[in-house]
């Protein structure tokens, strides 16, 4: 029984033995997803099409260290991300949010479809009409033609 | 097909084509005349004053804090540098000029070796009243530096009116920076 116990007592142990090291930062694998979650919705600002969490610039692995010590300290997604944003604006986020500078962007595909619609219904109301009767004499001369 | 509709399919899409050569061309020959940088970022920063911070000095220079930056007697410069970049090598003699022409420039060197800074100083000039040292790089973090040079402008009140990245040249400095001085006089 008091081994037993012991044994127990021993378990939540095991999720803190189970630590990583990223960056400088040692913290649990729930945590280093989380880091990296966040990490990928940034941009880092120097190679600018690539994650904080996929570019090799210095900056950015200074700012991973900064979001892992954030998570390590329990801060939420949310509000890391606000940290970024504060520093270097919206342009920092990969996914930019709907707002006054973007909503032509979120738009874009329904306006698209709608200018579509428009031409195909122009088309459409556009057919040609039938072409008048051949009168004699045409079909006479489009017979000699077909021979 | 009418003449109207007939128009109109023909129309709309020229419209729209055209419409969109044009903004290509407006985009690439502003960026030819360095009028547009597609890289460039709006600074968070404008419009506020800079984070607290509080810098040692370098080079034997002085150090400098945010509360140092409230009330500018006049509009000043905050530059970014390091000895090791480049643009900033370019950028040393415009920084020289612009100081002899009693604008006030404050420096931090950012991510330095003191031994590399001292070099870089003695070699191209100095044009800061005062110098601090950014060794960590965290304040710049804090002030959203994505990479050196940038060169802040500040106003008598303390408040940041623009940001450049990169180095300072003629047409930046009589295109903008001059307009600037003159409208924070």
């Amino acid at each position: 029984m008091r081994k037993l116990l012991f044994v127990l007592a021993l378990v939540p142990a095991l999720a803190y033995a189970q630590t990583l090291t990223r960056d400088g930062v040692t913290l649990t694998p729930a945590q280093e997803a989380r880091a990296e979650d966040i990490g990928s919705q940034l941009r880092c600002l120097v190679c600018q099409n690539e994650s904080i969490e996929g570019s090799s610039a210095d900056l950015a692995k200074q700012l991973r260290t900064i979001i892992r010590q954030h998570v390590v300290a329990g801060d939420s997604s949310k509000s890391i991300m606000n940290y970024m944003v504060q520093r270097y604006g919206i342009f920092v986020l990969l996914k930019p949010p709907f707002m006054r500078l973007t909503w032509a962007l979120y738009a874009s595909p329904f306006i698209g479809i709608i200018l579509g619609f428009f031409g195909f219904w122009l088309m459409r109301r556009t057919k040609a009409e039938a072409p008048a009767p051949l009168t004699d004499a045409d079909a006479r001369r489009l017979d000699e033609l077909l021979k | 097909m009418s003449p109207l509709r007939r128009r109109l399919l023909f129309g709309i899409p020229l419209a729209l084509a055209v419409a969109g050569g044009e903004g290509f061309y407006i985009i690439l020959r502003r960026m030819q005349e360095n009028d547009y940088d597609p890289h460039a970022l709006p600074s968070p920063l404008i419009g506020k004053r800079p984070p607290a911070f509080n810098l040692p000095g370098a080079d034997g220079m002085q150090g400098f804090s945010n509360t140092d930056l409230l009330a500018p007697p006049k509009p000043m410069l905050v530059n970014w540098f390091a000895s090791w970049c480049v643009p900033c090598l370019q950028e040393a003699p415009m920084l020289m000029k612009l100081a002899k022409t009693g604008l006030e420039i404050w420096g931090i060197a950012y991510q330095d070796h003191p031994k590399d800074l001292a070099n870089f100083i003695s070699t191209n000039g100095n044009p800061y009243t005062r110098l601090a040292a950014d060794a960590s790089g965290l304040t710049a973090i804090n002030w959203g530096v994505y990479g050196v040079p940038e060169t802040y402008f500040i106003d008598k009140q303390g408040i940041v009116r623009w940001r450049y990245a990169g180095a300072l040249t003629d047409d930046v400095v009589s295109g903008t920076l001059q307009p600037l001085l003159q409208k924070y006089a």
